[in-house]
């Protein structure tokens, strides 16, 4: 053991958290360190090979609002882009990318080796060292000790991690790497409860194997939105998707050997995913359907490989073979990756505090699968929070939280650390109270001016955010006073779009909020409009279209400010008080939430106890005043 | 949970004689009130001054029907019992007008307000002495553990199966919409407008049908329908209060105290009992009180079971022959009453006219006799004699939490018959569908997702 110098903020691990929480950390000045396992698997995607989705495009959207890479790097290396929902409300369009993998991962990887304050280093973290309650540094395999005032550990899906294809099962990380062995142990002995969670991926295929022809192709959009704020003209050639279907065979296939499954032998102990089911779950579980649907993705422009969604599996490898080929189109695949499962240890993260740092070791942080969520981009979510966090701490400031109001961040956050999860957790949009505000073409009203505040947000950036800001206000004032009359012109456009004709003049702003009409439709009638980004017109449209029910969710959302603004001191001895019932003292003696709000929030804390903790808080504040 | 809304409720006792008052405390009561009170000489309720009345009439401003006569006063905050603006509204004693009253606040903005919540904000905002915290803890505890306890016998009730069903049918219209927003590329049927709105248009039809019942002022609460009658001071109130183990109705000797009829739930040996306290029957020329008595007339006719009360004390005169001529073809428990006292009433002449009736001798102010009471409705109960009729809603709260997911339900409608998209509509529908959760209790904030992946095969 040797000492191998000193850092205000180490991160473990290289995921999707840890290069967030790194460059975070980083970028606010701090000395920092990323330790990882393998430097060839930084930014590895080693399931899906897109980033973004239903509510997991919001939070891509919202870590690049606050100064994160996710957005820029997928911006940089995607390969086919769609906005998904667009025939929903704005509250609810969902911008997801293809990403070639490789040059996802080496795109992060030289990003990090660029950026001033980082150091990386290849090696694995085997004990961390506590001293009275604060992490002081910690040991490497390689005999390194590094001091450091916090660290962040995002080791993903890699501590004791287990490989279960079938009947085969052994030690090993995702996609063929090692796993993390050693450094459960010492978050046992520091007390820190583990739990064990599973997932999986799907096998891959060699395209040369595939027939398309009787696949439904999958292209992408026209136009592409970027997922980051700084991104402009990010066209480029596409690569399609292709969608098929399992077949009566293939049903037929997974039933007959079923006894070999994991799942029923008993061999996985880990709780997956509800809503990334293995073939084999989903078959077993509505037996009535005839056939699931199947995309296949590209895994890069310079790989044959092909990702098959949805075939996610345990099975043994020999029934595998045999059911990817009764697929359609897939009659004469070859599989290059086996499909698998992996447990692996994580946290029950009611240990963390909204900050991510664990509650009982300070500067102590964590983000990512290890709390028990799952997708590369809530892993990003968290990553960004605790490098943000962990920089905080170095300079005694107080933590940077997000609540539910803010951004699907805050919901993530606060349901995981608040209510905790019993699987791998996933973000939805339903998961959030505040849907029309939280939506993804506003994130950066949200959070950019945070990100500003806390010095993550450079200059150019908060910039081009004022600039916009400004456009679009300026904008909807202008449709707030221009006005048209019932002129032959309008009526006969009003007549050629369904809309009801107009006696006298009407504001355009008016005209907006007719169902029938929009920002884009009045261009024909609006004779003094100047070309806007395509961005600025929808935030336009979607702020006047949208105006009641954001009026309303703003309202809830006074009230709920009202609830997190009461605080709670940390050393509240719940115990002592008096009319809180045993089961409301035990959970809030565990979560020791940060206010009012939050404590409303864990179950088994009922509307009278959260009157009598009212009360009681009030005394509290009145005796010390005495 | 809220805690600095405008809420109301009615703070005095329930049934007492002359006047009632509901109280609302909150920002917003002045404004509340000047949607719902017409002055007499149509003076500006905005610029009512601090610590003044007013006479007038509570309105429903959608039809401009008069509600009760009124004297409000308006207190303005701090200095107020809760330290907020608090609003006070004197009407006519009895249950009907402060209920009504109480209601017309509810549909105009205001929140029913909680166990011991006044007390509470009074407590949080300064009003009340340290030294009384321990007090008001013990007040909403006690409070809502009796709430609870009679939550928890609604839902046992067939108003929860009710309610639970349109959950049910709610939950999974979310489910389904939300799954198709969160999961766009699965096999999902799309969900259509159309779809939606006939669904929640049922809803809104049962729930209409629901809120009906609680406005008909018949029979308001779910339960064995049975009704007290007696003419004046026979001990009637004393009775109803000796079943309720609490003072509910104002007791006195003066003859005709109880002039509005008294409804209370109450669970005889597990078997839920609305029971009626009527007026005293007989013919009078007291206006207000002819009214209280053609109510009574009303109830026997429609309850399930008359307990007609006698003063054993005094002998039977015309009063008491007439409403033995309106018990024909009832079910009917005799109670003789005042047994401590010396009997003077004529036996034969009941036993003759009320066959086959049960006779049960008491003297409610000693408890004596009620036991037996209460045996007999349960044992009518049982052999079939007696049986309930249909669900029926009155409890305030119900109503108001009926009316509240209803307006959103329509709410959601409305944006998906105007060409909103759907996703809009089910933040109305989750609000409707987490208001109706308050009736029965069980709201879980992670219902939703639950049974999307209950109903949808979803997974990539």
């Amino acid at each position: 053991m040797y000492n191998a110098g000193t850092y205000d903020v180490i991160v473990v691990g290289a995921g999707h958290a840890g290069c967030e929480a790194v460059l975070a950390a980083a970028r606010m000045g701090c000395k920092t360190l990323l330790i990882t396992l393998n430097l060839d698997s930084i930014a590895l995607m080693p399931c899906n090979p897109a980033i973004g989705g239903t509510a997991k495009g919001h939070l891509v959207r919202e870590v690049d609002a606050l100064g994160g890479q996710m957005g820029i790097n997928i911006d940089k290396t995607y390969i086919q882009s769609r906005m998904l929902n667009t025939a929903k409300g704005p509250a609810v369009h969902s911008l997801r990318a293809q990403a070639d993998k490789k040059k996802y991962q080496f795109t992060m990887k030289h990003t990090l080796e660029l950026e001033e304050n980082v150091t990386i280093k290849e090696d694995e973290v085997v004990e961390l060292d506590v001293k009275e309650n604060k992490i002081v540094g910690l040991k490497t395999r390689n005999g390194a000790y590094y001091e450091c005032k916090a660290a962040v550990i995002t080791t993903g899906t890699y501590l004791r991690s287990r490989i279960i294809i079938g009947e085969v099962n052994y030690s090993g990380g995702p996609n063929g790497l090692f796993p993390a062995n050693e450094l459960s142990k010492s978050l046992l002995d520091l007390g820190v409860a583990l739990r064990r969670f599973k997932t999986g991926t799907p096998a891959r295929i060699n395209r040369r194997t595939i027939d398309f022809s009787k696949m439904v192709i999958q292209p992408g959009d026209e136009v592409v939105t970027p997922f980051s704020f700084m991104s402009d003209n990010i066209e480029r050639e596409q690569i399609p998707c292709y969608l098929t279907y399992t077949t009566e065979e293939t049903k037929k296939i997974i039933q007959e050997n079923m006894h070999r499954s994991p799942l029923y032998t008993g061999v996985i102990e880990g709780i997956g995913p509800r809503y990334c089911p293995s073939i084999e779950d989903k078959v077993m579980r509505f037996p009535d359907k005839e056939k699931h649907q199947i995309f296949v993705e590209p895994e890069g422009e310079d790989t044959e490989e092909m990702y098959i969604q949805g075939m996610s599996s345990s099975l043994p490898e020999d029934v595998q073979i045999k059911m990817y080929r009764s697929m359609i189109g897939l009659e004469n695949c070859e599989i290059s990756r086996t499909a698998y499962a992996i447990e692996y240890d994580c946290i029950d993260p009611t240990q963390l505090d909204r900050s991510l740092e664990l509650k009982k070791i300070q500067g102590l942080f964590f983000a990512g699968q290890i709390n028990g969520s799952s997708g590369y981009e809530e892993a990003a979510a968290q990553g960004i929070i605790a490098g943000i966090n962990a920089a905080l701490k170095c300079k005694n400031k107080e933590p940077f939280i997000l609540d539910r109001s803010d951004a699907y961040i805050g919901v993530l956050i606060d349901d995981l650390v608040t209510k905790g999860t019993n699987e791998p957790y996933r973000m939805m949009t339903s998961r959030s109270e505040y849907r029309l505000l939280l939506r993804q073409d506003n994130a950066d009203a949200r959070l950019t001016p945070r990100g500003y505040e806390i010095g993550l947000v450079t200059e150019e950036r908060y910039k081009r955010y004022l600039e916009k800001r400004e456009t679009i206000e300026k904008e909807i004032e202008r449709m707030k006073t221009t006005r048209v009359s019932p002129t032959e012109e309008v009526l006969a456009f009003l007549e050629k779009n369904n809309s009801a004709e107009i006696k006298s003049g009407i504001t355009l702003y008016e005209l907006i909020k007719r169902p029938e009409l929009g920002y884009f439709i009045l261009a024909e009638i609006d004779k003094e409009r100047k070309p806007l980004r395509r961005e600025i017109c929808e935030a336009v449209e979607i702020e006047i279209k949208y105006e009641g029910y954001i009026e309303k969710q703003l309202q809830q959302v006074r009230q709920f400010k009202k609830m997190e603004e009461r605080k709670i001191p940390k050393d509240l001895d719940y115990n002592e008080i008096n009319g809180l019932r045993l089961e409301a003292k035990q959970k809030l003696s565990q979560i020791k939430p940060d206010n009012i709000g939050q404590a409303s929030r864990i179950s088994g804390v009922s509307p009278a106890d959260i009157s009598v903790l009212l009360i009681h808080l009030e005394q509290l504040r009145r005796k010390k005043g005495e | 949970m809220i805690i600095d809304d405008t809420i109301a409720a009615i703070s005095t006792a329930i049934g007492e004689g002359g006047i009632g008052i509901v109280r609302m405390t909150g920002e917003d009561s002045l404004n509340i009130l000047n949607k719902v009170f017409r002055s007499y000489k149509n003076k500006d309720t905005m610029n009512m001054k601090s610590y003044t009345l007013r006479y007038g009439h509570i309105v429903n401003p959608e039809t401009d029907e008069i509600i009760d006569e009124v004297i409000v006063s308006y207190m303005k905050a701090p200095n107020t019992y809760t330290r907020e603006d608090v609003v006070e509204i004197n009407c006519h004693g009895g249950m009907v007008a402060v209920k009504r009253i109480l209601a017309t606040l509810l549909n105009n903005g205001a929140r029913l307000a909680e166990p011991g919540e006044f007390t509470k904000r009074a407590f949080l905002n300064g009003r009340i002495d340290l030294s009384q915290a321990e007090a008001v803890i013990d007040l909403i505890r006690a409070k809502t553990d009796e709430s609870m306890k009679i939550a928890l016998e609604q839902t046992k009730g067939k108003l929860s199966t009710k309610i639970k069903h349109l959950m049910d049918k709610l939950l999974k219209m979310l489910a389904h919409i939300e799954a198709a927003v969160d999961f766009p590329e699965d096999d999902i049927e799309d969900v259509v407008s159309k779809s939606v709105i006939n669904d929640g248009k049922e809803i809104v039809t049962e729930i209409e049908g629901l809120i009906k019942n609680a406005e008909t002022g018949k029979l308001l609460r779910e339960g064995l329908n049975t009704a007290i009658v007696g003419k004046p001071n026979v001990g009637k109130s004393s009775l109803l209060n000796a079943l309720l183990e609490e003072a509910r109705a104002i007791v006195t000797d003066i003859p005709g105290t109880t002039r509005d009829v008294i409804e209370e739930y109450i669970n005889i040996k597990g078997i839920p009992v609305k029971i009626v306290d009527t007026a005293g029957i007989r013919k009078t020329e007291d206006l207000v009180e002819k009214i209280g008595v053609e109510k009574s007339k009303e109830y026997i006719d429609i309850a399930d079971l008359i307990i007609f009360m006698l003063d054993g004390s005094r002998e039977l005169d015309n009063e008491d022959k007439e409403i033995i001529k309106m018990l024909e073809n009832k079910r009917v428990i005799v109670v003789i009453n005042k047994s401590d006292l010396p009997m003077v009433i004529d036996m034969d002449y009941i036993k003759n006219n009320l066959i086959n009736h049960p006779i049960i001798y008491t003297s409610v102010n000693t408890e004596e006799g009620v036991e037996q009471i209460e045996d007999k409705i349960v044992e009518l109960f049982f052999k079939g004699d007696v049986t309930v009729k249909d669900v029926y809603i009155t409890n305030v709260r119900h109503k108001d939490i009926l009316t509240k997911a209803l307006e959103s339900i329509n709410k959601g409608i409305e944006t998906l018959s105007s060409g909103f998209p759907i996703d809009c509509a089910s933040i109305d529908l989750k609000d409707a569908y987490l208001k109706l959760g308050e009736i029965t209790g069980d709201t879980v904030a992670d219902d939703i997702i639950d049974k999307i992946f209950t109903e949808f095969c979803i997974g990539k």
